[in-house]
């Protein structure tokens, strides 16, 4: 597989088997350091606020985490490859906007379709275009050799001026028998638990499998840690990244395909600043951003955190819930430090 | 945790009592005056509007939780669709509400969220940005939007004697910036002599109005007004104008009332000489309506207008509050 690393620490996951740890199962718990910092916050959102433990409260936590953690999955795969991609949150708002007046189109147009055809066919469409803009990415920055953040500065304005430009400005909103249709997508519960929390539990565990268990997995941990070095040992070094890339595309159509039944409209503030969450998401989570190892797992754990964080900050009135996003700025910082050791 | 397992005639005569228990819970529960827990859901003080609206909402909550002990209100406010989306869910999920009052930041995508509610027993009152779905609320309290848009066209057309180049800025995608529209062109219409060159989106902002003023002076040689449709608008407008130098524009309209405007209107501004009332005082009469109400398990009426009245020089007086935060 890949030669020895001459750099001195060593991540879990770049290898299916145990770590070269100096202390057994150490290497474990900072893995598990997210993941004992949720548990400690939960509890003590707890305390702070009884009903914070509800049910009711958890689920919507976790459903409003769906949209930027099935993202962030597909973004963990993007940076531990090396990249980075910046125009998620436009590119789901264009999505939308798409999806919103194709579906509207259908139901106006000669020989309708029924309601759940068109809405299938609009999520249909979303993924489609997910795939194509992930891919258009992909070419660019393989084929092009154009630096991934610029390649997704230059997309994120494009998608979200088409956006703009669809909407006129204004507001792109789903024909109103639709939405009905629609709407339990996200409104609806399965066996207690709401549909966007199973997508996402879904996309979690595909995402891991695939990290951590394929080929394709290994080959994306190792052109993220050196490039030049896999493409001596024979990876397809550009066609796994056209895939990361593609695979970023569809989380965020499936995240938009969750999204839309929410509000049932798209408007040129749809998505913004989602790419900073995810990023932020996958960072809490234990990944480097300098690429070459990652967890999916951790990206779920750490898209929670900031989520829980922001709900705490909602159920008690310890500091003004204007400051929340100085709290989660704070936490990335101090985890990123915490982290700095690992590579 | 019983380890012996209890007698047949004890477990029944437990059973007996719980369910005499729970039938004179419900029976008192449906004697007694309902315990209200209002929820308030508003947008931030983006502008001067809703900074009146987020202090007027906050008036109400102090009086009539000052004058009413069963009654509990939560005042939220918003700056974004899904916070406020958020906000509505957790009212009810959260803090148990059983009546909300909102002011949708847009009528088309808190639609579903409030119609969410709605199903599980909140009782819904809309104020001023309609849901694109009435059936998704209980009762609407509103300005006189129609009035809000006639009464400058009529204005604007005696000004300008029935000719003469009008752009027109838009506020926020929702309903009540379609009615204001729609009345506008309407009264417009039956002046055939003044043209309506655009109408684009300021969305109650200054930075906005500014720049889309900044695009219809480049773009448009002739305007003879502007229909700034809000007063905060207005302001940017006037910039834009001052900015460019431009000396066409005779007439800047704004609305609502904001006491900087009528100022102007009383000290005899050259461009801002009228203005229209829509006080966000509404905010208030709908928490109070609502709470009353509710507190005696009552509707309000499906439909509440609260008038608009053109502010000229002659009344300006009767609408300047400088204690008032709009």
């Amino acid at each position: 597989m890949q030669p020895t690393p001459t750099t001195p620490s060593t991540e879990p996951a770049s290898k299916p088997g145990p770590k070269p740890a100096a202390i057994p199962g150490l290497a474990h718990l900072k893995a598990a350091g997210p993941l004992i910092a949720l548990i400690l916050l939960c509890i003590a959102g707890a305390f702070l606020n009884p009903d914070f433990a509800t049910v009711d409260n958890l689920m919507n936590v976790l459903t409003r985490t769906a949209f930027i953690g099935i993202i962030a999955v597909g973004m963990t795969f993007v940076i531990v490859s090396g990249g980075i991609d910046l125009s998620v949150g436009s590119m789901a708002a264009l999505i939308a906007g798409a999806m919103i007046v194709a579906m509207n189109a259908l139901v106006a147009g000669a020989n309708p379709p029924g309601p759940v055809g068109i809405v299938a066919a609009g999520i249909a469409l979303a993924l489609v275009f997910g795939a194509a803009f992930g891919t258009a990415h992909g070419l660019l920055i393989t084929r092009g050799r154009i630096e991934p953040f610029i390649v997704t500065l230059g997309t994120l304005g494009i998608f979200r001026a088409m956006l703009t430009w669809l909407s006129d400005g204004g507001a792109l909103t789903l024909d109103f028998n639709l939405a009905e249709t629609y709407s339990p997508v996200y409104y609806q519960n399965l066996l207690g638990v709401p549909v966007p929390v199973w997508v996402f539990a879904l996309v979690a565990i595909a995402g891991t499998v695939i990290l951590n268990r394929t080929a394709y997995g290994q080959h994306v941990q190792a052109i993220g840690s050196s490039e030049q070095v896999a493409r001596y040992a024979a990876i397809r070094v550009d066609r796994a990244k056209v895939l990361t890339y593609l695979l970023l595309g569809v989380c965020v159509a499936i995240a938009t395909i969750l999204y839309v039944p929410r509000l049932g409209s798209a408007t040129p503030t749809t998505g913004i600043l989602w790419e900073l969450e995810a990023i932020a998401a996958v960072v809490v989570g234990g990944t480097s951003l300098r690429g070459g190892a990652g967890r999916i797992m951790g990206t779920v754990v750490g898209a929670i955190l900031l989520s829980v964080i922001g709900n705490i900050l909602n159920l008690t009135s310890i500091i003004s819930v204007h400051l929340n996003p100085a709290v989660q700025g704070v936490v990335i910082i101090v985890v990123a430090y915490l982290q700095r050791g690992r590579r | 945790m019983r380890f012996t397992s209890p007698s047949p005639t004890r477990s029944s005569t437990r059973l007996a009592v719980a369910l005499a228990l729970a039938a004179g819970c419900g029976a008192s529960h449906a004697a007694a005056p309902e315990k209200v827990t209002l929820g308030v859901a508003i947008p931030t003080a983006t502008h001067g509007f809703t900074g009146g609206i987020v202090w007027w909402a906050n008036q109400a909550k102090k009086e009539l939780e000052a004058a009413n002990p069963t009654l509990k209100v939560i005042v939220k406010t918003a700056a974004s669709t899904p916070e406020q989306a958020n906000q509505v869910q957790d009212l009810l999920v959260v803090n148990k509400m059983n009546a909300l009052v909102i002011l949708p930041l847009e009528s088309a995508s808190l639609t579903q969220p409030v119609s969410q509610v709605k199903n599980k027993g909140v009782y819904v009152t809309v104020v001023d940005r309609g849901l694109t779905n009435p059936a998704a609320q209980n009762a609407y309290v509103a300005g006189d939007n129609a009035a809000f848009g006639r009464l400058p066209a009529e204005y604007l057309a005696k000004r300008l004697n029935g000719k003469g180049n009008i752009v027109i800025l838009r506020g926020m995608p929702s309903t009540i910036d379609n009615e204001r529209v729609n009345a506008f062109q309407a009264e417009i219409k039956k002046h055939p002599g003044i043209k309506v060159l655009d109408a684009k989106y300021g969305n109650w902002n200054r930075d906005d109005a500014f720049k889309v003023t900044q695009d219809y002076l480049t773009r448009f040689k002739a305007i003879d007004a502007v229909w700034a449709a809000d007063d905060d608008m207005a302001i940017g407008v006037l910039k834009a104008i001052e900015q460019a130098k431009r000396t066409d524009v005779k007439e800047v309209f704004g609305g609502a009332g904001a006491k900087f405007a009528v100022k102007k209107v009383l000290d005899g501004d050259k461009l801002v000489q009228a203005d229209v009332s829509y006080s966000p005082k509404f905010i208030y009469d709908a928490i109070k309506m609502t709470a009353t109400a509710r507190l005696k398990g009552e509707a309000l009426p499906a439909r509440t207008i609260i008038p608009s009245v053109l502010i000229t020089r002659d009344n300006a007086r009767q609408f300047y509050f400088p204690e008032s935060p709009y």
